[in-house]
């Protein structure tokens, strides 16, 4: 009952904040209305006892790429009008991608409802321990089976970064307005303060 | 609770949705009433240390200021600028303040005494801390005024920069308790210490992430040494510059919730919760109820932070970022390695084993 309740109030809330995404005029509430249907997704992943995946979606899509998303869209001055100008022109192609969509979606469906896909049994090694949360499961499943694959998204992440620095990074040009921290922090009052004692009626020489 | 009011002759679930409400009041309550007294401990702190008096007008001993500033504030007239985006900004104070009062959820203040006992309780509190940077940025754009914006985007960078290291200074502590519930945080702790002293703390591995936990709590809660998001030499008074009344009180209210959230989190992580100082019973302390050491601990952070706030001075942009990232995510990476080499060298690799 209460499930019940909860899923449809996380799957309505989800998709009428899905649909303000897209309607919305203003990019910045859309961005926000993004926020509210990650977080409904969240919450019916929880609904169905994902509750690790539900934390990392917060954690990295809530908390970490819509602030980016955010930052970007209030940056930019976005011209929504002009945006919208060339909606004529480039409908057909919405409508053909939509139909792509239309159909990879009733043939996920029709292949989900024939039956469960054969992966074939794991070997007696591999086969992932019965734990009881499912934190515990993820692991025990990415660090056995899955583990090369882990890796090398692991290591595709570490290349994609170092690409970010290495595309984004500028050496600085002048000497001037570089800080020396080191400098900064071995600096001590004695050698950066004066202490003078003028006498009454002169006044003080540096 | 859900037991009592299934005697009532309810069925299980309409029992447990009125438990879990009565939960949520018996948690939010107290704690609204905490924060305005913790605001009141925090201006005699600071006063005593600058050899001041302090509130001492309303009530004795000054102990109603709070209540007094509060009833002003709710007199006051709310004020939207007309160049404002109106929802949001009425939105962001209802988020701050709303996100401030979800983390407590998890928080265990006693053995059993927690509203849900989640298996990824720490990586919950995580997530809705990292949501506390919406409630800012909203203020501070939908203001539609330079500084407030100026400050909002100060507060989130200065926010994400420092939870990545709060993350994985909470991985340290993951791995030598082996799960993300806190209760079972707590519990892993007793007689860590040489078998006797009930804390994280005093593990030589540990203790350097206290220390940085502690600080990151500084700059992730925006206290003083941190406090660039409301520099009023700079911002006039930071993202929330603009608002009045009561939109103006629920941050506030919101940013000492967050407070008295990290020292619940340190008290938990480092300090064995609930559990005495010390597993020996050398006066009849484990007579006193886990609620009372789990308070105190956290009265005692608190003092810290009231303490720093009252001696140093403002840190400079450039160096609160190269602190973030060139020492304490370094650092604590370090430390992650260190110490699960030192739990592998050791043979404590949890449920694999």
């Amino acid at each position: 009952m209460i499930q019940t309740i909860a899923f449809y109030m996380f799957a309505v809330l989800m998709i009428a904040s899905a649909v303000m995404v897209i309607t919305a005029r203003n990019p910045v509430h859309s961005v926000l209305w993004l926020i509210l249907a990650f977080f409904n997704a969240a919450g019916l992943m929880v609904l169905v006892g994902a509750e690790f995946i539900a934390m990392l979606l917060v954690i990295v899509y809530v908390g970490a790429v819509a602030v980016l998303f955010l930052f970007v869209v209030m940056m930019l001055d976005i011209d929504v009008a002009a945006m919208r100008a060339g909606f004529m022109k480039n409908a057909p192609l919405g409508l053909v991608i939509a139909l792509i969509l239309l159909a990879e979606l009733v043939l996920g469906i029709g292949a989900y409802r024939v039956g469960a896909i054969e992966l074939g049994t794991p070997m007696a090694s591999d086969a992932p321990a019965m734990v009881e949360s499912n934190t515990a499961a993820i692991g025990a499943l990415l660090y056995s089976k899955y583990i090369f694959l882990f890796e090398i998204a692991g290591i595709i992440l570490l290349v994609a970064m170092i690409g970010a620095i290495v595309l984004t990074h500028r050496p600085s040009k002048s000497k001037r307005g570089q800080q020396d921290i080191g400098k900064q922090n071995r600096r001590r009052p004695e050698e950066a303060t004066v202490m003078k004692q003028p006498t009454v009626g002169e006044g003080v020489e540096l | 609770m859900t037991e009592l009011f299934q005697s009532l002759g309810m069925s299980y679930e309409w029992a447990w949705a009125i438990a879990t409400i009565a939960g949520i009041l018996l948690i939010a309550l107290p704690l609204m009433l905490a924060v305005a007294m913790i605001i009141y401990v925090d201006r005699k702190i600071w006063a005593a240390i600058n050899l001041r008096r302090g509130p001492n007008v309303v009530g004795p001993f000054g102990l109603l200021q709070s209540f007094a500033d509060g009833l002003k504030v709710f007199l006051q007239e709310t004020i939207i600028p007309s160049a404002a985006n109106k929802g949001i900004f009425i939105l962001a104070p209802i988020v701050t303040f709303t996100v401030a009062l979800m983390a407590w959820a998890v928080i265990p203040f006693d053995a059993g005494a927690v509203l849900a006992d989640i298996n990824v309780g720490l990586l919950y509190i995580f997530a809705i801390s990292s949501l506390s940077v919406y409630g800012v940025i909203m203020a501070g754009w939908a203001s539609n005024s330079k500084y407030p914006f100026f400050s909002a985007m100060r507060a989130s960078a200065q926010m994400i920069s420092y939870e990545v290291s709060i993350g994985f200074i909470m991985v340290g502590v993951i791995l030598y308790a082996g799960s993300f519930n806190l209760t079972e945080i707590v519990l892993a702790q007793k007689g860590h210490g040489l078998g006797i002293v009930n804390a994280y703390a005093f593990n030589i591995l540990l203790f350097p992430i206290f220390v940085m936990f502690f600080i990151s709590a500084l700059a992730e809660t925006q206290r003083v040494p941190f406090d660039l998001t409301e520099a009023e030499s700079e911002l006039v008074a930071g993202y929330q510059t603009e608002y009045s009344s009561m939109s103006f009180a629920l941050f506030w209210l919101g940013e000492y919730a967050n407070i008295l959230l990290m020292c619940a989190l340190m008290t938990i992580l480092f300090f064995g919760g609930w559990l005495p100082p010390l597993d020996i019973d050398l006066i009849p302390w484990f007579d006193i109820p886990g609620i009372v050491w789990f308070f105190g601990k956290m009265f005692i952070f608190f003092f810290m932070f009231s303490w720093v706030m009252a001696t140093v001075p403002r840190y400079r942009y450039d160096q609160l970022m190269r602190l973030g990232w060139k020492v304490f995510l370094p650092l604590s990476l370090f430390f992650v390695v260190l110490i699960s080499g030192w739990l592998m060298a050791t043979g404590h690799y949890g449920a694999a084993a």
